[in-house]
Order: structure tokens, then sequence, then C-alpha cells
């Protein structure tokens, strides 16, 4: 069963491309996958298949196909294949969404497929949704057009409501059963109140799918689709998708009277609703989709009672009404193909013009009247047998039955008597054998399996095998019986209706389908409630909706902290008396960086917190982060400088005081709420620290002493990995603000060098605002500060240092000789485009990473090497100082990316005309 | 374990100056927010570990070692606000040359649908377009 999936998925995506080689006979090789599947259901009594899927969620491609599937899977297959070869003839050749149509069309008979030999519930939900979707962008086929966008839309968020509701049921139904398996489900059904709320759920899906009442507005909308989507969608797939699932979960699930009143009530009023619509009518494929939602009704009703009798007949009207519907609605399409109208007020004389045709449509709609000897007749008796016991409710079901009957009998005849009646003479050319021949098959197999009543009864007895009820047999004949009776009245009864009715009801045209309206004003409340949502959550302001955020914490918090009082009481003021000193520098620095009216005020000020906190990691015994921190500030103000020259000098004041408190209000209470939670987790701590065994992690594995930065690029390299992903898009980001065209970007790259002379201080020339002095210094000192960059790098496994730190030193280097020389001079210093600076760094990493994988090892694990080499002696080499190498890289290339942007580019954008911006 | 009280009180301080600033509509004065909450955040971070001498094998005795996974926590989180600096110095100077200074504005779009909201107008019918698909086809 895989393998037709398969092929119809491969199909669906080779389809545009033989359209376009081979026109619209492509339709006819396309036919061959649906074509396929038929073959093999004829063949094949029972399958089951099980493929592993998702096994972290217990999710498999269970596969199981029994009488029941077997059935769907022939009319899917067979109706499939019939009406892509009618389509072959039935859109023009140069249509241009034929090769779309026959993509959408072979998945969707695929996902068809897949759903009836489903046998995991979960799976059954995915192709039923799969379904969902193709449908909508087959009934929008022509998205040109309001209505098709509209009934698309309809039948789309109608369906997938229900689909949603089935979901649920079937996570309630799955997790009370402990499987998502059906074919394990039902042989052990779980009870009481949630296998209820399961049932009403999937049922709730299964209406709506299948266009029952209340949901049965969407089915004659979605009309709007070509007619050869409706005679597979509306006939004998898609809408049968409700009837089969009733008929699958019924076996199981009569046991519960609230699946079997709902599904009856539900199916009857439908079945009741869809005939008296038909029959007022003049759109003969509107007549046919009223016609439609009558018969799904009709099946639900007789599949969701749950005896023997009842689910055999509703099997066989299943079959019946696939054969009759589809061929009905393909002659409907060949009418309106060689007319132009589909309205039976102007159709006339096509009976006496086109036998061929009529004789088609006559035997589909005898088969739908339910007159003897065709399938629909067979069905029809045993629904009757079904109901005659006698029994109260039974008897109020089966007076239902019979009128639904008579009014399909009448709307039959409307059918008939309006596309082939008239007396007016036609002058439309007949159709040709090929656009005929899908329909006459169809309806010849009516017939056929109406005559071989028998073979049916052995083929759908398995299905019904096992429920309660008297043993009956599909048959022509049961001699003269109650149902034969009831048939009896239901033909004569049906004949007056339309006697009574077939002049009148010109009224009634044009009128939306009951239910429209209700739902129009739903989805118009929908899109109101989204504007007024959106209107009073998205105001805009970014302040505004951090400031919610915030709160939300605070609240969230706060509350947690105040429900885990008393608070664990262990504090102390200090580890050394310095850190209070310290952290109120930090403390007054930040508080005059918030009250700050100068930018460079708030630089400056924000620069000494900055510097202060590197003293506290010193005062706290972290090198490592002292280094860095007072490295990164340095690299802070350089930016802040390059950036701040462009804007003005003082913070726009705003004269809202209120607006200030507000903020400051909000920072005051997070910064209590952030301080609590901090004394709290700390003070509360129990657990050991997981670094205790870091240190001798770190010389037996990372081969380093230095545990911080064997944390880094050993223990924790996934974090730093992903961390210096950052720092490369974050560079990037930086580069495509300020440089203004992509073709600008060149700038990222250092120029030639300017003028003629080669030679030392060659740069300096022109730069008249420039000091030579300060270039000679930098230029002395570069070489220096670059080597001991690099001695830290190296270092950085034992001691202090590491690839962050080594890369911000040689990023200040180079930051030192921008800022004594321009841009020429960082040119000079750094002949290489930033970006593949970055580049080589990440690819330096990601590469050492992955060395390790040939090798046996983890991505990111380290190998020590000890080398004893001639001139250098022994050499300890840990393969993670590579990944280090890649770190400092990065920064230097993130650093060399800042220079080139906030300050060689902003340059150049500076001393440019302003009218260039 | 025993809270440090200056590190408690100095990670109020930072939130609080941060947070201020972060709801600000000038870009610098953001990022001077979130350069102070980053260093908020880092030194909350570090009472999650003891405090000693540098956590360096040979040059310290285990027992007496400052805990080295906060640092290296840390260590990361100041490159990376390195990082954002830039970012955001970025967009202050691009919005600075394209709108003339650098405050954060309201979404025009969101202010449009509130106003709608606030009038009781806005979408009625899920789709109108009808003509103009036609007109462009």
């Amino acid at each position: 069963m895989l393998v037709l999936l398969a092929v119809h998925a491969l199909a669906a995506v080779l389809a545009p491309s033989l359209v376009r080689a081979l026109g619209r006979r492509a339709l006819y090789l396309l036919a061959l996958a649906p074509a396929a599947a038929l073959g093999w259901a004829l063949t094949t009594a029972t399958a089951t298949e099980t493929h592993p899927w998702v096994p972290q969620l217990g999710l498999e491609v269970a596969l199981h196909m029994g009488a029941l599937g077997r059935l769907m899977v022939v009319l899917v297959g067979g109706v499939g294949a019939l009406v892509l070869a009618y389509s072959a003839r039935y859109f023009a050749p140069d249509d241009a969404g034929l090769g779309r149509f026959a993509a959408l069309f072979v998945a969707f008979a695929g996902a068809m497929l897949g759903l009836v030999v489903a046998d995991d519930l979960l799976l059954l939900y995915v192709f039923w949704e799969l379904t969902t979707v193709l449908s909508y962008l087959l009934i929008g086929h022509d998205a040109a057009r309001r209505a098709g966008r509209r009934a698309a839309l309809q039948a789309l968020l109608v369906t997938t409501f229900g689909g949603l509701a089935m979901l649920v049921g079937f996570i309630v139904l799955g997790e009370h059963a402990g499987s998502y398996r059906w074919s394990v489900i039902a042989g052990d059904l779980p009870s009481g109140p949630l296998l209820t709320v399961a049932a009403v759920l999937i049922l709730l899906g299964a209406l709506s799918k299948s266009a029952l009442v209340p949901f049965q507005f969407w089915l004659p909308a979605a009309m709007a689709a070509p007619t050869p989507v409706s005679a597979y969608l509306h006939a004998a797939a898609m809408v049968k998708a409700g009837v089969f699932l009733v008929a699958l979960l019924t076996p199981a699930f009569a046991v519960s009277a609230v699946w079997q009143a709902v599904a009856v009530t539900a199916g009857l009023a439908t079945l009741l609703y869809g005939g008296w619509r038909a029959l007022r009518e003049h759109d003969l494929k509107l007549l046919l989709a009223y016609g439609t939602v009558s018969q799904l009704g009709l099946l639900v009703a007789v599949l969701g009672t749950g005896t023997r009798t009842a689910a055999l007949a509703g099997a066989a009207m299943v079959l019946a009404h696939a054969l009759f519907k589809s061929a009905l609605f393909l002659v409907v399409g060949v009418v309106d193909h060689v007319t132009g109208t589909r309205d039976l007020r102007e159709l006339s004389g096509l009976g006496r013009r086109m036998p061929a045709l009529a004789a088609v449509g006559v035997l589909a709609a005898a088969s739908m009247a339910g007159l003897p000897p065709l399938a629909g007749f067979v069905g029809k008796e045993a629904v009757f047998a079904a109901f005659a016991t006698g029994a109260p409710l039974d008897t109020a079901v089966l007076a239902g039955l019979v009128a639904g009957s008579a009014l399909t009998v009448a709307y039959s005849a409307r059918f008939v008597w309006g596309a082939f009646g008239g007396a007016k003479p036609s002058e439309a050319l007949p159709p040709g054998p090929a656009l005929l021949a899908p329909a006459a098959l169809l309806a010849a197999a009516g017939l056929a399996a109406g005559l071989a009543a028998p073979v049916v009864d052995g083929l759908l007895a398995p299905y019904a095998a096992g429920l309660p009820g008297p043993g009956y047999h599909l048959a022509l004949w049961h001699g003269l019986s109650v149902p034969l009776g009831l048939s009896a009245v239901a033909v004569t009864a049906g004949a007056a209706v339309f006697a009574a009715t077939r002049r009148r009801s010109r009224d009634a045209a044009e009128r939306p389908p009951a239910g429209t309206a209700a739902y129009d004003r739903l989805m118009h409340g929908v899109d109101r409630l989204a504007v007024e949502l959106t209107g009073a959550t998205q105001r805009g302001s970014l302040p505004f909706y951090l400031g919610v955020i915030l709160l939300v914490m605070v609240v969230l918090a706060g509350v947690a902290l105040l429900a885990g009082a008393p608070w664990p009481v262990a504090l102390r003021p200090w580890d050394t008396p310095l850190q209070a000193v310290v952290g109120a520098v930090v403390a007054v620095a930040a508080i005059g960086a918030a009250r700050a009216h100068r930018r460079l005020t708030a630089m400056i000020l924000v620069g000494v917190a900055g510097y202060a906190v590197a003293v506290l990691f010193i005062l706290h015994g972290a090198p490592d982060l002292a280094l860095t921190q007072a490295l990164v500030e340095t690299a802070t103000i350089v930016m802040f400088v390059l950036v701040l020259r462009r804007l003005p000098a003082t913070f726009s004041e705003r004269p809202l005081r209120g607006s200030r408190l507000v903020r400051v209000a909000i920072g005051v209470a997070v910064g209590a709420v952030a301080a609590a939670m901090a004394y709290v987790a700390a003070a509360g701590r129990q657990a050991r620290p997981v670094s205790l065994g870091f240190p001798d992690l770190a010389v037996s594995y990372g081969g380093g002493d230095n545990v911080v930065n064997v944390i880094l690029v050993d223990i924790r390299a996934w974090d730093t990995m992903g961390e210096i992903s950052v720092l490369v898009v974050a560079a990037t980001g930086v580069a495509s603000l300020i440089f203004r065209r992509s073709a600008d970007l060149r700038q990222r790259a250092p120029a030639p060098p300017p003028g003629p002379g080669t030679g030392w201080l060659r740069t300096a020339t022109g730069a008249a605002q420039q000091s030579i002095v300060l270039q000679v210094v930098t230029r002395l000192i570069f070489h220096v500060i670059v080597l001991f960059s690099l001695y830290l790098l190296f270092s950085g496994h034992d001691a202090p240092g590491g690839g962050f730190a080594g890369g911000l030193v040689a990023a200040l280097a180079l930051a030192v000789r921008y800022l004594a020389g321009g841009r020429d001079e960082l040119n000079a210093a750094a002949p290489v485009d930033a970006g593949k600076v970055l580049g080589t760094g990440l690819f330096v990493s990601v590469g050492t990473g992955l060395a390790a994988l040939p090798f046996g090892g983890q991505i990111l694990q380290s190998a020590i090497v000890d080398l004893h080499l001639p001139v250098l002696g022994h050499v300890h080499l840990v393969t993670s100082t590579f990944f280090d190498i890649g770190v400092y890289l990065i920064v230097v290339g993130l650093v060399l990316d800042i220079l080139r942007s906030l300050g060689a580019e902003m340059d150049r954008q500076m001393s440019e005309p302003e009218e260039a911006a | 374990m025993t809270p440090n009280l200056v590190y408690v009180l100095l990670v109020g301080v930072l939130f609080a100056t941060g947070v201020t600033l972060l709801l600000e509509r000038s870009l610098t004065r953001v990022l001077i927010g979130v350069i102070l909450l980053g260093h908020g955040a880092n030194v909350l971070i570090l009472l999650g570990g003891r405090a000693g001498d540098a956590p360096i094998v040979g040059a310290t005795p285990e027992e007496g070692m400052s805990d080295p996974l906060p640092q290296a926590m840390i260590l990361t989180a100041i490159v990376i606000t390195l990082g954002m600096t830039a970012f955001l110095l970025a967009l202050a100077y691009r919005s600075r040359h394209l709108v003339g200074h650098d405050e954060v504005q309201d979404d025009v779009e969101d202010r449009r649908i509130m106003v709608l909201a606030e009038r009781d107008e806005g979408p009625g019918t899920a789709d109108t377009s009808d003509e103009h698909v036609r007109g462009s086809a």
C-alpha cells in the first residue's frame, strides 16, 4: 500500500511536467496511478502493513485494508481514474491551469487512498487534512473568480474546524485506550464518559466533512469547482470520507447511545433538507449537489445505526451512490460542455439530439431514484429492510427514510426532465465518445452491481459480520416484502411530488444554502474580534510592549517569590570589603548613565561601570572575565565614539514627566524583583555545583589547566559554537545596515592603496588632520600587540587568555591603527575582507569540531597530542586549540567589520554630499 | 550557599537602571540600557558560583578555586553583548541617517488598526477584491 501511495505522490510531482510535454493526453497516463489502486484492491482481499515513522512519538505508518477499506479503495481508484480520463477531454487543450489541476487531483487521489487504508488514527488525521487542503486548492481552481475563492475558503474552514475537533476526539480516544491503532482500539474499546466525548468530537469531524446538517452549506457552494472536481470530490471521494469514518467506527462505537442518536438525527435531517432543496434548484449541478447532501445524510444515518443489516445496506449505498452520482456529475459536465449552460429552464431537446448521453443520464438517475434492477434499488431495499423491524424508534426512522426516498425519486425525475426533456430542438453538437465513455462506464457499473447483487453481497458481508441482527443478503428480489412495498410507495409519492413541483419554485432560485448566513455572521464576528483585539493589544509602541512584558514578569515572579515566603536566611555582606567600594562605583555610574542628558556623558559613565565590573571580576577570582570585560569595554568605547560623531550631542527630551515616572517605576519594580530572585535563588541553593569535577576533567580530557577556557572550547563547546555563530550574524547585520547598497559591500574588502608610492608610511600622505607621530607610534607597537594577542590565544588553554581575549587584543590593535590613520591605514594593517575572516573562523571552528568524527569521536571532542620536535622540544598540542583559533578569527573579523562599517564606510558617507542619502 | 549582599544590591540597581533606559525611545539610551542589563545579568550569574582564586589548575588548589562554570557562561555573554552593541549602534546610525534621529517610532500599521478598532471600522466580509483580480488578470 505504501508503494501505491508513493506512486500517487510521484505522479503528482511529475504531473506538471507531463502536462507540459504531452498536453492533456498526459491525464490518461496519470490516470494509471488511481487505476493501479483499483487493480490492486480488486485482486487483494485484505492487507496489513506497518512501517516505522516517528518512533519517538509512537507514530507509525500502519496501514490496513479490510472489506470496508477495499470498497473505498475500489471507489477512490476507479472513479479517480475515470474522472481523470474524462478531464483529458473536458478541459480545453490550452487550459493554463491544467498542470496544476492534474498534480492536485492525483495528489488528492493519493491522500484519499491513504485516508481509507490508514489504521493509525493520527495517520488517518494527516491524510484527512491533506484531502482538506487539496480540496481547497481544487475548488479554487479558477482563482480569478470570487465565488470560487469564497467557496474554497468556506469549505476549508468548515472542514478544518471539524477536522480539529476530530483530532481532539482521536487523542482522547487514543490516550484513553493506550493505542492509536484502530485495529487495536476496536477490539477493546474503553467505556465511560470520555468515550462519549470522543464520539461527539469525532462525529463533528465526520459531519463537517460530509456536509451534514448543520454543516451542509459548504457543499453546494463548492459547486464553483470544475465539474470533474465535483464528480470526484463531492460524489465519490472527499465527502465520503466522513461517511467512511462513521462506517469505520460504528461497529465499535454503536454501543454509545450518543453516537447513534447524533448520527441518525443529523442524517435524517440532512436527507430531508437536501431532497427538499434539490427540488427547487434550476442549476443541474446544484440540484445534484443538494441531492448529494441528501444522500450523505442517508448514508450517515444508516451506517451510524450499528446493526448488521444497516451496515450492509449502508455499504451497498456507498457503492451505488458513488457510481451514480459521479456519473451524473460527469453527464452534467458534458451537458455544460456541449450547450454552455446547466440551467434546466434553458435546456431543451437534448434527449432527442443526444440519445447516448440521455441513456447514460437516465440509467444513472434511475439508480439514484432506486429503480430496479440497479445498484441504488438493491441498496435502498436493504436500507428499508434494516429498519422494518417494527420497533417504534425504527419505524419512525423508516418513515423518514421513505419520505427521503420519495424526494430522491422526485428530484431524480426533475433532473432527467430538466436535462433531457423539452420539445424545442437543440442545435448543440453531441459529445465525442472519449468524453462520454467515463460516465457511461460508471452508469454501467451501477447496472452491473445491481444485477450482480449476490457478488456484491459476498464482498461487503465481511464488513457487517459481527454486528447484531438477522442474516440479510443483498439481492434484487426478496419476494413480496415490506421493503418492496415501501419502494413502491416512495416511487409513487416521488412521482406525485415531481408532478406537483416541477412548474413551481421559480422563487427559490439563487438563494444561498441555509447556514450560509450564520457562517457569514460568524466570519464577520471573527474579523471584528481580530480588529478589536489587535487594536487593543498591538499599540505599535515598543516601550508599551516592553512595559507589558516586564510587568508580567514582575507580577509572575513577584507572586512566586511572595508565595515562597519565608525566604531562607543566609547573607554575608561581601567576600572582601573592596567589593562594596567597587560595587558602589558601578551603581553610581549606572544611575548617572540613566540620568545623563548628553550622549557622551552616558557613554563615559557606562564605560566606567563596565571597567568597574571588570574589577569586580578580579575580586571574584575570575581573571579571564576581567580581561575580556576590560577589552570589550574598550572596544565598545571605540564603537561608541565612531557612531556618536553622527548623532546629536544630547538626547531629545520629551516633556512628558509622567511617562518618565512610569518608566522609572517599572525599572525599580523589575530591579527589586530581580534582586529578590537573585537572593532567594542563591540562598536557597542546596545542590552541589556541577563544576566540582571540572578541574580534573579539564586536565585529563581537555588537556588544559585554565578551567574556564577548557569549558569554553571543550566541555561546553556547543555553547561557544552557537555564540560565535551569533557574532558572525551580528557582524553581517552591522555591515548590511551601514553599507547602503549591496554594491557598496565591496568596500568591506580593502580598497587598493592610494597613490603611487610604496614603502613605509605611504598611506600617511595627505591625511592632514591626522597625527603623523601617532601613526608612527601605532605602527611601532602594532606588531607587538598582535604578537601578544597570539600569545594570549595559545597560552589561554593553561593561563588567562584564550581565543576571545586574544582576538579582542588583535582587534584593538587594528582599531588603534584606524583611529590613528583612517581607513587607508586600516587597510594597510588588515588587507583582507572582513567577511572572509569571519567565514574562515567559522570554518576552522566547525571543521575542528567535525574532525573528531572520522576518528570515532564525538563532535567537538578534543584530542591531546604530545610531540617531541627537534628544535622546539616538547610540544603539547590539544586539538581544541584550533577551535579557539576559529574563535580568535571571528572576534577579529567582527571588530574589523565594525571598523569598516561604523568607521571607514561612515567616513565615506560623511564626506559625500548630503543629497546622496 | 550564602549570597553576597553587594552582588544582590548590584543586580537590583543594574536591572532597575537598565530597564528604565530600555523603555526609552532613543536607541542610544536603549543600547545603554541593554549594556547595563547585561552587566546585571552577569553579576546575577556570578552569584551562582562561589568566589575564590583563579580557576587554573596548578596555580590554585582546587578547594580555593572560584567556580569556573558561571565564568565561562559570563564570558560568552560579554562577547555577545559586544556584537549586540555593534548592531544596535549601526541601527541607531541608520535610523539617524534615514529619519534624522535615532528614536524608535510607533509602528504605523499597528496604529492604523488601532484607529480602525476605535472607530468601529475595518474588515467586514473577508473577500471583496474580485474586480481587482479580474482587472489585473
